[in-house]
């Protein structure tokens, strides 16, 4: 570490809530690899499934489950986090539950409408707060930012969070989704700063 | 695993009145792929660090350079816009991101779209072509708001064989002597410019308004949505 001669920096009130590396931003920023799709509700579906049994839900019936609201920090790779934001949607728990797939999966795969794919363990859906998403702020959570609905999983980096989520498959074997495979970390842990692979 | 290296600015170059490239000596540097980006991390003298995101202008194996576009009320940019010199210590990570990158030889063609300071990594791109001779057809359509916010304006157009460079104000005062398009990119703009839509890549970099209205311009034109690459900012 040496000092970058003339460089002051800003110190906020509140940079316990920031993991390492990471600054505060009051916007809503946005990374997607690719187009925006387009998800008409009237169209949409969300499936949960393993290797034995798979459950599918319309707009209108997903938007009957019961619904789970959380106030939480988002954090995204590329440094920014921004607090206190306000989601509303279907806890994955309740997904699982529901859907009857067996309980002793350790890893979830995440596919989108558009072609996105992410990986994470289970237990990072069902031991802390992991929701599909339809509402933001109070709002239906709009299209750029995921809409119809996304996954939330904030105690990870955002890219885990999948926009424009179609489904969740449990399987044995853990498979790197689309930024795992280009050099993002697996896990991606905000608190131990793991953003790229070997970190 | 990614490191993180020390680094000296060795050049600053002016691009605009609120851009400025930086030039970076960095021992132990590989080199980055054409589109890539870097973390870049700054310490106080109390210890107290920041770090930020930067596409990297360059070519692959030339020196690494980014551009800095000045943010008035941000923390880190105005430091670097307007403060960094020769000689001053930042550190490095990187390079990152495989997927907004383009190799040679990859695809019939190259469609770039660039709004305001998403042109950086387009360029290097560009940069890269030109330092290999590669014949790749290029497309770059470059929406600036004024003239004195166009980046690179001399080297861009300074095209060689199989490029096709057009910028587009969309600033309200266009200047009487423009001779380029005006007005932000839609459908007739990318229709005026851009070939069919067969075969090849298409990288879209800018503000998240700009890479919306691109993309959906490009859905109207026919361009596929996995053929499109986005990278976006604020």
């Amino acid at each position: 570490m040496s000092v970058t001669a003339g460089f002051g920096g800003r110190r906020g009130d509140d940079d316990e809530r920031l993991p390492p590396g990471q600054y505060r931003v009051d916007d809503f920023p946005v990374l997607t690899a690719g187009p925006t799709p387009l998800v008409e509700t009237d169209s949409w579906a969300l499936t949960v499934r393993d290797d034995q049994v798979e459950r599918t839900w319309s707009w209108d019936e997903f938007t009957a489950l019961e619904v789970e609201s959380v106030t939480t920090d988002i954090h995204c790779v590329t440094h920014w986090s921004k607090f206190d934001t306000q989601w509303a949607g279907v806890s994955v728990a309740t997904l699982l539950d529901e859907a009857g797939v067996r309980d002793d999966a350790p890893y979830a795969q995440v596919y989108c409408y558009g072609g996105y794919t992410t990986n994470l363990p289970v237990e990072d859906l069902v031991d802390r707060v992991a929701l599909v998403a339809h509402t933001f702020d109070g709002d239906p959570l709009e299209v750029e930012h995921g809409g119809p609905a996304r996954l939330l999983v904030p105690h990870l980096y955002l890219w885990k969070s999948a926009k424009w989520i179609r489904g969740i498959r449990l399987v044995d074997h853990d498979q790197p989704g689309f930024w795992e495979s280009a050099g993002y970390h697996n896990h991606g842990d905000p608190w131990l700063e793991q953003r790229y692979a070997g970190d | 695993m990614l490191r993180w290296r020390q680094a000296t600015v060795t050049q600053r170059i002016a691009e605009t009145d609120s851009a400025t490239t930086l030039v970076l000596d960095v021992p132990g540097w590989t080199t980055h792929r054409a589109g890539q980006h870097v973390d870049l991390r700054l310490t106080a003298p109390d210890g107290y660090q920041a770090t930020r995101s930067y596409s990297v202008a360059s070519a692959p194996a030339r020196p690494l350079a980014i551009t800095v576009q000045r943010v008035d009320d941000g923390e880190v940019s105005p430091f670097l816009a307007d403060v960094a010199r020769p000689g001053t210590a930042v550190e490095v990570r990187g390079p990152v991101g495989g997927w907004f990158v383009w190799e040679p030889n990859t695809t019939d063609r190259v469609v770039l779209l660039a709004g305001g300071s998403g042109i950086v990594p387009l360029a290097s791109m560009l940069r890269h072509r030109r330092r290999l001779g590669d014949p790749t057809p290029f497309h770059l359509v470059y929406s600036a708001r004024t003239p004195d916010r166009i980046l690179y304006r001399d080297e861009l157009a300074a095209t060689t064989e199989g490029e096709h460079v057009v910028i587009t104000l969309t600033g309200d005062d266009i200047p009487p002597d423009w001779d380029g398009e005006t007005g932000r990119v839609d459908a007739q703009t990318l229709r005026r410019h851009l070939p069919a839509p067969s075969g090849g890549l298409t990288y879209v970099c800018g503000p998240t308004a700009f890479v919306e209205a691109a993309a959906a311009s490009l859905a109207v034109l026919g361009y596929g949505p996995t053929t499109i690459r986005t990278e976006r900012f604020g």
